[in-house]
Protein backbone atom coordinates (compact mmCIF):
# COMPACT_ATOMS: atom_id res chain seq x y z
CA UNK A 1 0.00 0.00 0.00
CA UNK A 2 1.28 3.59 -0.68
CA UNK A 3 1.03 6.12 1.86
CA UNK A 4 -0.15 9.40 1.13
CA UNK A 5 2.60 10.97 2.62
CA UNK A 6 6.07 13.06 1.08
CA UNK A 7 8.66 11.72 1.71
CA UNK A 8 12.39 12.92 0.81
CA UNK A 9 15.21 11.11 1.43
CA UNK A 10 18.00 12.17 4.45
CA UNK A 11 20.86 13.60 2.97
CA UNK A 12 24.90 12.83 3.26
CA UNK A 13 26.38 16.33 3.87
CA UNK A 14 24.54 19.70 3.10
CA UNK A 15 22.05 21.83 4.96
CA UNK A 16 18.94 21.62 5.75
CA UNK A 17 16.86 25.36 5.89
CA UNK A 18 13.86 24.81 8.27
CA UNK A 19 11.24 27.35 9.65
CA UNK A 20 11.30 29.03 6.05
CA UNK A 21 8.40 31.34 5.80
CA UNK A 22 5.60 29.73 3.73
CA UNK A 23 5.90 30.66 0.06
CA UNK A 24 9.64 32.02 0.41
CA UNK A 25 11.16 29.02 -0.61
CA UNK A 26 11.67 29.96 -3.94
CA UNK A 27 12.75 33.28 -3.28
CA UNK A 28 15.48 31.61 -1.21
CA UNK A 29 16.39 28.89 -4.45
CA UNK A 30 16.79 32.40 -6.46
CA UNK A 31 19.22 34.21 -3.56
CA UNK A 32 21.09 31.29 -3.11
CA UNK A 33 21.56 30.60 -6.51
CA UNK A 34 20.97 27.25 -5.91
CA UNK A 35 20.02 27.27 -10.01
CA UNK A 36 23.27 27.11 -11.11
CA UNK A 37 24.64 24.59 -8.47
CA UNK A 38 25.04 20.90 -9.74
CA UNK A 39 23.68 19.48 -6.65
CA UNK A 40 20.47 17.23 -5.22
CA UNK A 41 18.17 19.75 -3.79
CA UNK A 42 14.54 19.38 -2.23
CA UNK A 43 11.75 22.27 -1.82
CA UNK A 44 9.02 21.19 0.11
CA UNK A 45 6.68 23.74 0.40
CA UNK A 46 3.64 24.35 2.80
CA UNK A 47 4.57 21.33 5.25
CA UNK A 48 2.85 21.57 8.27
CA UNK A 49 4.31 23.61 11.42
CA UNK A 50 3.45 23.62 15.16
CA UNK A 51 5.15 26.85 15.54
CA UNK A 52 4.29 28.52 11.96
CA UNK A 53 1.23 26.83 11.17
CA UNK A 54 3.04 26.01 8.09
CA UNK A 55 6.27 26.33 6.48
CA UNK A 56 8.61 25.47 3.81
CA UNK A 57 11.65 23.53 3.96
CA UNK A 58 14.98 23.39 1.95
CA UNK A 59 17.21 20.59 1.92
CA UNK A 60 20.59 21.07 -0.35
CA UNK A 61 23.08 18.28 -1.05
CA UNK A 62 26.43 19.36 -1.04
CA UNK A 63 29.72 20.04 0.10
CA UNK A 64 29.78 22.44 2.99
CA UNK A 65 31.66 25.32 1.81
CA UNK A 66 29.85 25.54 -1.37
CA UNK A 67 27.32 28.14 0.28
CA UNK A 68 27.32 31.27 1.31
CA UNK A 69 24.58 31.60 4.31
CA UNK A 70 25.34 34.95 5.18
CA UNK A 71 22.59 36.15 3.08
CA UNK A 72 19.79 34.51 4.81
CA UNK A 73 20.34 36.35 7.80
CA UNK A 74 19.40 39.44 5.44
CA UNK A 75 16.21 37.62 4.02
CA UNK A 76 14.96 36.32 7.02
CA UNK A 77 17.17 35.22 10.51
CA UNK A 78 14.53 33.26 11.55
CA UNK A 79 15.35 30.49 9.47
CA UNK A 80 16.94 27.71 11.10
CA UNK A 81 19.96 26.32 9.31
CA UNK A 82 20.90 22.61 9.77
CA UNK A 83 23.94 21.30 9.04
CA UNK A 84 24.72 18.03 7.89
CA UNK A 85 27.88 15.94 7.65
CA UNK A 86 27.05 11.98 7.60
CA UNK A 87 23.48 12.28 7.64
CA UNK A 88 23.45 14.15 10.82
CA UNK A 89 22.75 17.59 11.96
CA UNK A 90 26.32 18.15 13.45
CA UNK A 91 25.53 21.89 14.59
CA UNK A 92 22.72 24.92 13.90
CA UNK A 93 23.39 27.76 12.65
CA UNK A 94 22.70 31.35 14.18
CA UNK A 95 21.60 34.26 11.60
CA UNK A 96 23.04 37.61 11.77
CA UNK A 97 22.35 40.38 9.36
CA UNK A 98 25.24 40.12 7.17
CA UNK A 99 27.38 43.84 7.40
CA UNK A 100 27.07 43.99 3.49
CA UNK A 101 25.52 42.49 0.76
CA UNK A 102 26.56 42.25 -2.53
CA UNK A 103 24.39 41.61 -5.60
CA UNK A 104 21.76 40.48 -4.02
CA UNK A 105 19.56 43.14 -4.29
CA UNK A 106 19.22 45.68 -6.47
CA UNK A 107 19.39 49.82 -5.80
CA UNK A 108 16.06 51.07 -7.72
CA UNK A 109 17.18 54.60 -7.47
CA UNK A 110 17.11 56.24 -10.86
CA UNK A 111 19.74 58.65 -10.19
CA UNK A 112 22.04 56.16 -8.61
CA UNK A 113 25.59 55.56 -10.16
CA UNK A 114 24.68 51.72 -10.34
CA UNK A 115 22.05 52.50 -13.19
CA UNK A 116 24.67 53.59 -15.46
CA UNK A 117 28.02 52.39 -14.79
CA UNK A 118 29.23 48.82 -16.31
CA UNK A 119 29.77 45.86 -14.45
CA UNK A 120 29.80 47.66 -10.94
CA UNK A 121 28.30 45.62 -8.24
CA UNK A 122 25.57 46.49 -6.51
CA UNK A 123 26.47 46.87 -2.45
CA UNK A 124 24.08 47.52 0.71
CA UNK A 125 25.39 48.13 3.36
CA UNK A 126 23.79 47.37 6.71
CA UNK A 127 23.60 51.15 8.56
CA UNK A 128 20.85 50.21 11.21
CA UNK A 129 21.05 46.69 12.72
CA UNK A 130 17.62 47.85 15.18
CA UNK A 131 15.90 48.46 12.10
CA UNK A 132 17.09 45.75 10.15
CA UNK A 133 18.03 48.94 7.55
CA UNK A 134 20.25 48.88 4.52
CA UNK A 135 21.39 51.41 2.29
CA UNK A 136 23.11 51.76 -1.01
CA UNK A 137 26.86 52.20 -0.54
CA UNK A 138 26.96 54.73 -3.47
CA UNK A 139 23.99 57.11 -3.23
CA UNK A 140 22.90 56.00 0.42
CA UNK A 141 19.29 55.43 -0.61
CA UNK A 142 17.21 53.40 1.83
CA UNK A 143 16.60 49.54 0.74
CA UNK A 144 12.48 48.57 0.92
CA UNK A 145 11.40 45.18 2.00
CA UNK A 146 8.45 44.09 -0.19
CA UNK B 1 45.88 59.12 0.19
CA UNK B 2 42.39 60.17 1.44
CA UNK B 3 39.30 61.74 -0.66
CA UNK B 4 36.23 64.42 0.04
CA UNK B 5 32.99 62.13 -0.35
CA UNK B 6 30.57 63.69 2.68
CA UNK B 7 31.09 66.55 5.00
CA UNK B 8 31.53 63.88 7.55
CA UNK B 9 34.49 62.10 6.10
CA UNK B 10 36.52 64.68 8.56
CA UNK B 11 36.67 64.67 12.48
CA UNK B 12 35.45 67.75 14.40
CA UNK B 13 39.40 67.70 14.72
CA UNK B 14 40.50 67.74 11.05
CA UNK B 15 37.46 70.30 10.43
CA UNK B 16 39.09 72.36 12.80
CA UNK B 17 42.37 72.15 11.53
CA UNK B 18 41.05 72.18 7.77
CA UNK B 19 39.36 75.87 9.06
CA UNK B 20 42.20 77.07 10.87
CA UNK B 21 43.68 76.49 7.67
CA UNK B 22 41.49 78.71 5.46
CA UNK B 23 41.25 81.34 7.94
CA UNK B 24 45.49 81.71 7.36
CA UNK B 25 45.18 81.24 3.44
CA UNK B 26 42.47 84.23 3.52
CA UNK B 27 44.69 86.26 6.55
CA UNK B 28 48.28 85.52 4.26
CA UNK B 29 47.39 84.65 0.60
CA UNK B 30 50.73 85.41 -0.73
CA UNK B 31 52.25 82.35 1.94
CA UNK B 32 50.23 79.88 0.04
CA UNK B 33 50.77 81.42 -3.49
CA UNK B 34 53.16 78.98 -4.84
CA UNK B 35 52.25 75.97 -2.55
CA UNK B 36 50.81 74.27 -5.49
CA UNK B 37 52.93 74.81 -8.38
CA UNK B 38 53.78 71.92 -10.53
CA UNK B 39 50.53 70.38 -9.48
CA UNK B 40 47.48 70.01 -11.39
CA UNK B 41 43.70 69.80 -10.77
CA UNK B 42 41.60 67.79 -13.02
CA UNK B 43 37.58 69.71 -12.87
CA UNK B 44 35.41 66.71 -14.42
CA UNK B 45 31.84 68.20 -14.58
CA UNK B 46 29.37 65.98 -15.79
CA UNK B 47 26.60 68.76 -15.73
CA UNK B 48 27.40 72.15 -15.72
CA UNK B 49 27.90 73.93 -12.59
CA UNK B 50 29.47 77.51 -13.17
CA UNK B 51 30.37 78.49 -9.71
CA UNK B 52 31.87 75.56 -7.87
CA UNK B 53 34.02 74.59 -11.57
CA UNK B 54 34.98 78.41 -10.62
CA UNK B 55 35.39 77.86 -6.89
CA UNK B 56 37.56 75.11 -7.50
CA UNK B 57 39.29 76.47 -10.52
CA UNK B 58 39.98 79.81 -8.33
CA UNK B 59 41.34 77.48 -5.56
CA UNK B 60 44.20 75.79 -7.51
CA UNK B 61 44.91 78.78 -9.64
CA UNK B 62 45.73 80.78 -6.24
CA UNK B 63 48.06 77.98 -4.78
CA UNK B 64 50.03 78.38 -8.21
CA UNK B 65 48.61 75.62 -9.46
CA UNK B 66 47.14 74.60 -13.19
CA UNK B 67 44.15 73.70 -14.13
CA UNK B 68 42.57 71.01 -16.87
CA UNK B 69 38.75 69.43 -17.34
CA UNK B 70 35.49 69.70 -19.00
CA UNK B 71 31.81 71.34 -17.84
CA UNK B 72 30.07 69.02 -19.23
CA UNK B 73 28.79 65.31 -20.35
CA UNK B 74 29.13 66.37 -23.61
CA UNK B 75 32.41 67.51 -24.26
CA UNK B 76 33.90 64.64 -22.29
CA UNK B 77 34.33 60.89 -23.29
CA UNK B 78 30.98 60.22 -21.06
CA UNK B 79 29.16 60.92 -24.65
CA UNK B 80 31.00 58.19 -25.56
CA UNK B 81 29.59 55.69 -23.46
CA UNK B 82 33.10 55.84 -21.18
CA UNK B 83 32.74 54.63 -17.79
CA UNK B 84 33.22 56.70 -14.47
CA UNK B 85 35.87 54.40 -13.70
CA UNK B 86 37.54 54.13 -17.52
CA UNK B 87 37.53 57.86 -17.21
CA UNK B 88 39.21 58.43 -13.60
CA UNK B 89 42.59 55.44 -14.40
CA UNK B 90 42.68 58.10 -17.41
CA UNK B 91 42.72 61.41 -15.76
CA UNK B 92 45.00 60.22 -12.80
CA UNK B 93 47.47 59.53 -15.40
CA UNK B 94 47.31 63.66 -16.59
CA UNK B 95 46.45 65.09 -13.12
CA UNK B 96 47.25 65.56 -9.62
CA UNK B 97 43.87 65.69 -8.04
CA UNK B 98 40.45 65.81 -9.08
CA UNK B 99 37.14 67.55 -8.55
CA UNK B 100 34.41 66.16 -10.00
CA UNK B 101 30.48 67.06 -10.78
CA UNK B 102 28.27 64.21 -11.66
CA UNK B 103 24.72 63.87 -12.14
CA UNK B 104 24.31 60.16 -10.48
CA UNK B 105 24.48 59.57 -7.46
CA UNK B 106 27.41 57.90 -6.34
CA UNK B 107 29.48 58.30 -9.34
CA UNK B 108 32.76 59.63 -7.36
CA UNK B 109 32.89 57.24 -4.91
CA UNK B 110 33.33 54.65 -7.74
CA UNK B 111 36.20 57.63 -9.03
CA UNK B 112 37.60 57.14 -5.64
CA UNK B 113 37.41 53.21 -5.98
CA UNK B 114 39.52 53.41 -8.92
CA UNK B 115 41.54 56.27 -8.78
CA UNK B 116 45.61 57.10 -7.86
CA UNK B 117 45.19 60.39 -7.04
CA UNK B 118 42.39 62.39 -4.47
CA UNK B 119 38.60 62.55 -5.73
CA UNK B 120 36.85 65.50 -4.32
CA UNK B 121 33.11 65.29 -4.80
CA UNK B 122 32.00 68.48 -6.07
CA UNK B 123 27.66 67.33 -5.92
CA UNK B 124 26.47 63.90 -6.88
CA UNK B 125 23.27 64.97 -8.17
CA UNK B 126 20.64 65.72 -4.98
CA UNK B 127 23.01 63.50 -2.71
CA UNK B 128 25.77 65.05 -1.61
CA UNK B 129 27.68 68.02 -1.95
CA UNK B 130 30.86 68.67 0.72
CA UNK B 131 32.02 71.14 -0.23
CA UNK B 132 29.48 73.68 -0.42
CA UNK B 133 29.23 72.41 3.82
CA UNK B 134 32.76 73.47 4.05
CA UNK B 135 32.20 76.90 3.18
CA UNK B 136 29.00 77.34 5.19
CA UNK B 137 30.58 76.46 7.91
CA UNK B 138 33.75 78.23 7.02
CA UNK B 139 31.46 81.23 6.37
CA UNK B 140 29.60 80.79 9.66
CA UNK B 141 32.90 80.13 12.28
CA UNK B 142 34.66 82.96 10.21
CA UNK B 143 31.48 85.78 10.97
CA UNK B 144 30.07 83.80 13.73
CA UNK B 145 32.83 83.16 15.81
CA UNK B 146 31.68 79.84 16.82
CA UNK B 147 29.63 76.65 15.47
CA UNK B 148 28.22 75.49 18.68
CA UNK B 149 25.67 78.20 20.77
CA UNK B 150 23.68 78.96 17.16
CA UNK B 151 20.55 79.47 16.80
CA UNK B 152 19.99 78.54 13.00
CA UNK B 153 17.10 79.16 10.62
CA UNK B 154 17.13 77.22 7.17
CA UNK B 155 14.36 78.19 4.75
CA UNK B 156 13.17 77.27 1.86
CA UNK B 157 13.02 73.66 -0.60
CA UNK B 158 14.41 71.68 2.67
CA UNK B 159 13.09 68.41 1.12
CA UNK B 160 15.28 68.79 -2.11
CA UNK B 161 17.87 70.98 -0.94
CA UNK B 162 20.78 68.33 -0.37
CA UNK B 163 23.16 71.70 1.30
CA UNK B 164 21.12 72.03 3.89
CA UNK B 165 21.09 68.06 4.81
CA UNK B 166 24.55 67.90 4.50
CA UNK B 167 24.65 71.24 6.86
CA UNK B 168 22.68 69.69 9.32
CA UNK B 169 24.58 66.26 9.57
CA UNK B 170 27.62 68.64 10.08
CA UNK B 171 26.33 70.94 12.39
CA UNK B 172 24.99 68.65 14.67
CA UNK B 173 28.28 67.57 16.01
CA UNK B 174 28.62 70.74 17.82
CA UNK B 175 27.19 71.89 20.79
CA UNK B 176 23.86 73.49 21.99
CA UNK B 177 22.66 74.32 18.76
CA UNK B 178 19.06 74.83 17.91
CA UNK B 179 17.01 74.05 14.46
CA UNK B 180 14.01 76.15 12.89
CA UNK B 181 13.15 74.75 9.84
CA UNK B 182 10.77 77.48 7.83
CA UNK B 183 9.39 75.57 4.98
CA UNK B 184 5.85 74.92 2.99
CA UNK B 185 4.78 71.57 3.97
CA UNK B 186 5.57 69.88 1.12
CA UNK B 187 9.04 70.97 1.43
CA UNK B 188 9.51 69.89 4.87
CA UNK B 189 12.71 68.39 5.85
CA UNK B 190 12.44 64.58 5.19
CA UNK B 191 11.79 62.35 8.28
CA UNK B 192 15.08 60.52 7.99
CA UNK B 193 16.96 63.99 8.39
CA UNK B 194 14.70 64.89 11.64
CA UNK B 195 14.75 61.19 13.41
CA UNK B 196 17.84 60.22 12.63
CA UNK B 197 20.13 63.12 12.80
CA UNK B 198 18.17 65.78 14.66
CA UNK B 199 16.12 63.63 17.52
CA UNK B 200 19.13 60.89 17.81
CA UNK B 201 21.52 63.65 18.81
CA UNK B 202 19.21 65.59 20.90
CA UNK B 203 19.21 68.52 18.80
CA UNK B 204 16.07 70.76 18.95
CA UNK B 205 14.32 71.98 16.37
CA UNK B 206 11.00 73.64 15.36
CA UNK B 207 9.12 73.49 12.03
CA UNK B 208 7.28 76.42 11.09
CA UNK B 209 5.82 77.76 7.65
CA UNK B 210 6.22 81.40 8.06
CA UNK B 211 9.27 82.87 7.99
CA UNK B 212 8.27 86.17 9.96
CA UNK B 213 7.56 83.76 13.08
CA UNK B 214 11.32 82.67 13.11
CA UNK B 215 13.20 85.72 12.17
CA UNK B 216 13.36 87.50 15.43
CA UNK B 217 14.97 84.44 16.82
CA UNK B 218 17.71 84.07 14.62
CA UNK B 219 21.66 83.74 14.77
CA UNK B 220 21.89 82.23 11.27
CA UNK B 221 19.14 82.41 8.61
CA UNK B 222 20.31 79.88 5.47
CA UNK B 223 18.27 80.67 2.10
CA UNK B 224 17.87 78.17 0.17
CA UNK B 225 16.26 78.19 -3.86
CA UNK B 226 13.76 76.10 -4.83
CA UNK B 227 15.31 73.69 -7.69
CA UNK B 228 13.49 73.38 -10.88
CA UNK B 229 15.57 70.42 -11.94
CA UNK B 230 14.37 68.05 -8.58
CA UNK B 231 10.61 68.90 -9.18
CA UNK B 232 8.86 66.08 -11.63
CA UNK B 233 6.27 68.66 -12.44
CA UNK B 234 6.45 72.01 -13.93
CA UNK B 235 3.30 72.92 -11.69
CA UNK B 236 4.62 72.06 -8.39
CA UNK B 237 7.64 73.94 -8.95
CA UNK B 238 5.48 77.31 -9.89
CA UNK B 239 3.51 77.03 -7.02
CA UNK B 240 6.30 76.53 -4.44
CA UNK B 241 8.96 79.05 -6.10
CA UNK B 242 7.99 82.26 -4.53
CA UNK B 243 7.04 81.16 -1.47
CA UNK B 244 9.56 82.90 0.86
CA UNK B 245 11.09 85.81 -0.38
CA UNK B 246 13.21 87.84 1.83
CA UNK B 247 13.30 91.53 1.95
CA UNK B 248 14.03 94.68 3.69
CA UNK B 249 10.55 94.79 5.93
CA UNK B 250 11.29 91.11 6.59
CA UNK B 251 15.20 92.00 7.65
CA UNK B 252 13.48 94.57 10.68
CA UNK B 253 12.29 91.42 12.14
CA UNK B 254 15.69 89.97 12.56
CA UNK B 255 18.44 90.88 14.72
CA UNK B 256 21.21 93.17 14.43
CA UNK B 257 23.50 91.01 13.68
CA UNK B 258 21.59 87.90 12.45
CA UNK B 259 23.66 86.40 9.62
CA UNK B 260 22.31 85.77 6.05
CA UNK B 261 24.02 82.51 4.08
CA UNK B 262 22.68 80.96 0.80
CA UNK B 263 24.75 78.60 -1.41
CA UNK B 264 23.77 80.67 -4.83
CA UNK B 265 22.35 81.24 -7.11
CA UNK B 266 19.86 83.43 -5.47
CA UNK B 267 16.85 83.19 -8.01
CA UNK B 268 14.22 85.71 -5.93
CA UNK B 269 14.36 84.16 -2.72
CA UNK B 270 16.45 87.27 -1.67
CA UNK B 271 15.64 90.52 -2.90
CA UNK B 272 18.47 92.61 -4.41
CA UNK B 273 17.87 95.27 -1.68
CA UNK B 274 19.02 92.95 1.36
CA UNK B 275 21.93 92.80 -0.61
CA UNK B 276 23.37 96.17 0.73
CA UNK B 277 22.53 95.03 4.54
CA UNK B 278 25.98 94.43 6.58
CA UNK B 279 24.00 91.13 7.67
CA UNK B 280 23.57 89.42 4.37
CA UNK B 281 27.27 87.66 3.70
CA UNK B 282 26.18 85.37 0.50
CA UNK B 283 28.74 86.78 -1.43
CA UNK B 284 31.12 86.79 1.12
CA UNK B 285 30.46 83.07 1.34
CA UNK B 286 31.03 82.49 -2.42
CA UNK B 287 34.79 83.98 -1.05
CA UNK B 288 34.86 81.43 2.02
CA UNK B 289 34.51 79.20 -0.44
CA UNK B 290 37.31 79.93 -2.53
CA UNK B 291 39.39 79.74 0.93
CA UNK B 292 38.18 76.05 2.03
CA UNK B 293 38.61 75.10 -1.62
CA UNK B 294 42.64 76.01 -0.89
CA UNK B 295 42.66 74.46 2.07
CA UNK B 296 41.26 71.17 1.07
CA UNK B 297 43.77 71.29 -2.21
CA UNK B 298 46.59 71.32 0.42
CA UNK B 299 45.23 69.15 3.03
CA UNK B 300 44.61 66.24 0.36
CA UNK B 301 47.58 66.67 -1.42
CA UNK B 302 49.27 66.38 1.68
CA UNK B 303 51.45 69.69 0.94
CA UNK B 304 52.08 72.05 4.44
CA UNK B 305 53.28 75.65 4.47
CA UNK B 306 55.43 77.21 6.75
Amino acid sequence: MVKNTLNIGRISEGFVLDHIQAGKSMDIYKYLRLDKLDCCVAIIKNAKSNKMGKKDIIKIECPLEMIDLDILGFIDHNITVNIIENEKIVDKMSLKLPKKITNVIRCKNPRCITSIEQELDHVFILTDPEREEYRCKYCEEKYHRK
Amino acid sequence: MRHLMSPLDFSVEELDKLLDLANDIENNPAKYAHACAGKKLATLFYEPSTRTRLSHEAAMLNLGGSVLGFSSADSSSAAKGESVSDTIRTVACYADIVAMRHPKEGAPMVAAAHSSIPIINAGDGGHQHPTQTLTDLLTIRSLKGRLNNLTIGLCGDLKFGRTVHSLIQALVRYDNLNFVLISPEELRLPTYIRHDVLRRNNVPYKEVVRMEEALPDLDILYMTRVQKERFFNEEDYVRMKDFYILDKKKMELASKDMLVLHPLPRVNEISVEVDDDPRAVYFKQAKYGVYVRMALILTLLDIHVD
